[in-house]
């Protein structure tokens, strides 16, 4: 393991840029996501449609034909950025429709027998989303949101891999073929690194989950 | 309206009806406007000329054959990629599920613990150190049929993809009614032979649809190899014509609707799958649809 103490300086300065991906990523998928949601839900078809598109569209391209295509389509359209802007471009692509989806599932989740009865008891429209409807999708929605989150700080390392530069996986990539380390105990420093992530990002959605739970 | 809306908004009056409608035509201006930029631009930086496009959808073109030859193969290598890795994390899975459900409570710590460490470690991550450390450490893959990169491939994904399929099998098995274990015992059967013949046919069949889904994330996954080695699946044949020709835009366009297509099949499939097992008997045993969180997210 001394390869990665010696080097631990720039394993800080990777894991520091790998988290800036991720939380630049999060913000960006959780708001295009909840857009697209919307969208899908809404009363108005060719939103509807055009959410459908997305979604069947996002999920099932892989996620470095979707970086592929933000680096090499988008500066024929004349956008020309940095790798780093197109890389995190294309995670909030990817993760939005998953986050789009487990959204849809929590909200299609609360029974039409629930709003029926908020408003057989006198709630207006708004108060039965505000006290009956939307807390139950919200808490079915913890989750599945959960994990997708998760899953998207696991593939920053695909936006890593895809040549952003500076990150975990680009500092494992430097340290090997530039510096001559052997893979093996360098790439295991780049696993902590990201394990340092994503295990307490899963311990503290159990928390969130078991807290929100309900009984159904 | 579908019943999944009602609970989003009321049954809609003239007024709500007529919002609907001037959103309806506002929603669709719009998109058209955003795609008939988009193709203008294409357009202007001459993205459609047939130089471009005709050797991937022009059947007279002289590199026509060649090229979906190059594509051919590679879908061919994805999908049995995708295959043997999915297989053998479906058997490993199983093989580790059966393990923690059937060891005592201590036992199953350092267990638990592998199946922890390998569901947080990025997939891509998994890959490389399977293609790239395996052979420094000593594992030669290179006699195997397939080769180096192939087998490593298929190990980093299998790593990645049988600690998922280990949760999915405990969590079939757990979602099945305690009778049938009980009856199993009773009846005199051991407990390796009450999961083997009673709990893990029954499992299976709940799990079937979370298994094709899991398929298409491995399908996507194996992508991922790009980025490691060289291997002659999809994305990698796509990359090499596009050296060739110079054509990125359209290139990609093909490559990614053929992964839509085949992923968005799967996806049907499962769908399928699951609607016709919520509507047969095992759910109606089991107590509801759903058991098995179908988990997309990766």
């Amino acid at each position: 393991m001394s390869p990665v103490i010696e080097n631990l300086d720039l394993y800080v300065d990777g894991f520091l840029t790998s988290l800036s991906i991720i939380v630049v990523a999060m913000v960006g998928s959780l708001l295009l996501g909840t857009l697209i949601a919307a969208f899908r839900v809404s009363p108005v078809p060719p939103l509807r449609a055009f959410g459908t598109f997305w979604v069947s569209t996002f999920r099932n391209t892989p996620l470095s034909v979707v970086l592929f295509f933000c680096a090499f389509g988008l500066p024929e359209l004349g956008i020309n950025r940095t790798f780093y802007f197109f890389g995190v471009l294309g995670l909030i692509l990817y993760t939005s429709a998953f986050v789009c989806e487990a959204i849809r599932s929590g909200i299609n989740s609360v029974s039409a027998g629930q709003a029926e009865a908020a408003r057989s008891i006198g709630l207006n429209f708004s108060q039965s989303l505000r006290f009956v409807v939307l807390p139950q999708a919200l808490r079915t929605v913890v989750p599945p949101l959960g994990s997708v989150i998760i899953a998207m700080f696991k593939n920053s390392a695909v936006v890593g891999a895809f040549g952003v530069g500076g990150d975990l996986w680009s500092t494992g990539q430097t340290l090997t073929s530039a510096r001559g380390y052997e893979t093996l105990p360098i790439f295991i420093g780049v696993a902590i690194g990201f394990l340092l992530i994503t295990l307490p990002a899963g311990a503290l959605l159990q928390v969130i989950e078991r807290k929100v739970a309900i009984a159904r | 309206m579908s019943q999944q809306e009602t609970v989003l908004f009321d049954a809609q009056g003239p007024k709500a009806r007529r919002r609907t409608a001037i959103g309806t035509v506002v929603g669709a201006l719009v998109l058209i406007a955003v795609a008939v930029l988009v193709v203008l631009r294409l357009a202007g930086q001459g993205q459609f000329s047939m130089e471009l496009w005709g050797p991937l959808i022009n059947p007279g073109n002289e590199n026509f054959e060649l090229v979906w030859g190059v594509i051919g193969e590679g879908i061919v290598n994805t999908i049995k990629a995708a295959l043997v890795a999915m297989t053998l994390s479906v058997v490993i899975g199983t093989l580790i599920a059966v393990a923690r459900l059937s060891l005592g409570r201590y036992a199953r710590i350092p267990l638990i613990g592998v199946v922890e460490v390998f569901r947080g470690l990025p997939v891509v991550v998994l890959v490389y150190l399977c293609v790239r450390a395996l052979p420094d450490a000593g594992v030669d893959l290179s006699g195997l049929p397939g080769g180096q990169v192939f087998w490593g491939l298929i190990i980093g994904l299998t790593a990645y993809n049988m600690v998922i399929f280990a949760e999915v099998v405990r969590a079939g098995v757990a979602s099945l009614p305690r009778g049938q274990r009980e009856a199993a015992l009773a009846t005199g059967l051991t407990n390796g032979q009450a999961m083997r013949i009673i709990l893990l046919p029954q499992a299976f069949r709940i799990m079937l649809p979370a298994i094709i889904s899991q398929l298409v994330v491995v399908l996507k996954d194996t992508s991922l190899v790009v980025f490691v080695a060289n291997f002659d699946e999809l994305l990698s044949q796509g990359e090499s014509i596009i050296r060739n020709l110079d054509n990125p835009i359209q290139t990609f366009t093909v490559v990614a609707l053929l992964y839509i297509a085949i992923n968005y099949t799967l996806g049907r499939l499962a769908q399928w799958v699951q609607a016709r097992q919520a509507r047969g008997s095992t759910a109606k045993a089991t107590g509801g649809d759903d058991l098995v969180p179908v988990r997309d997210g990766a």
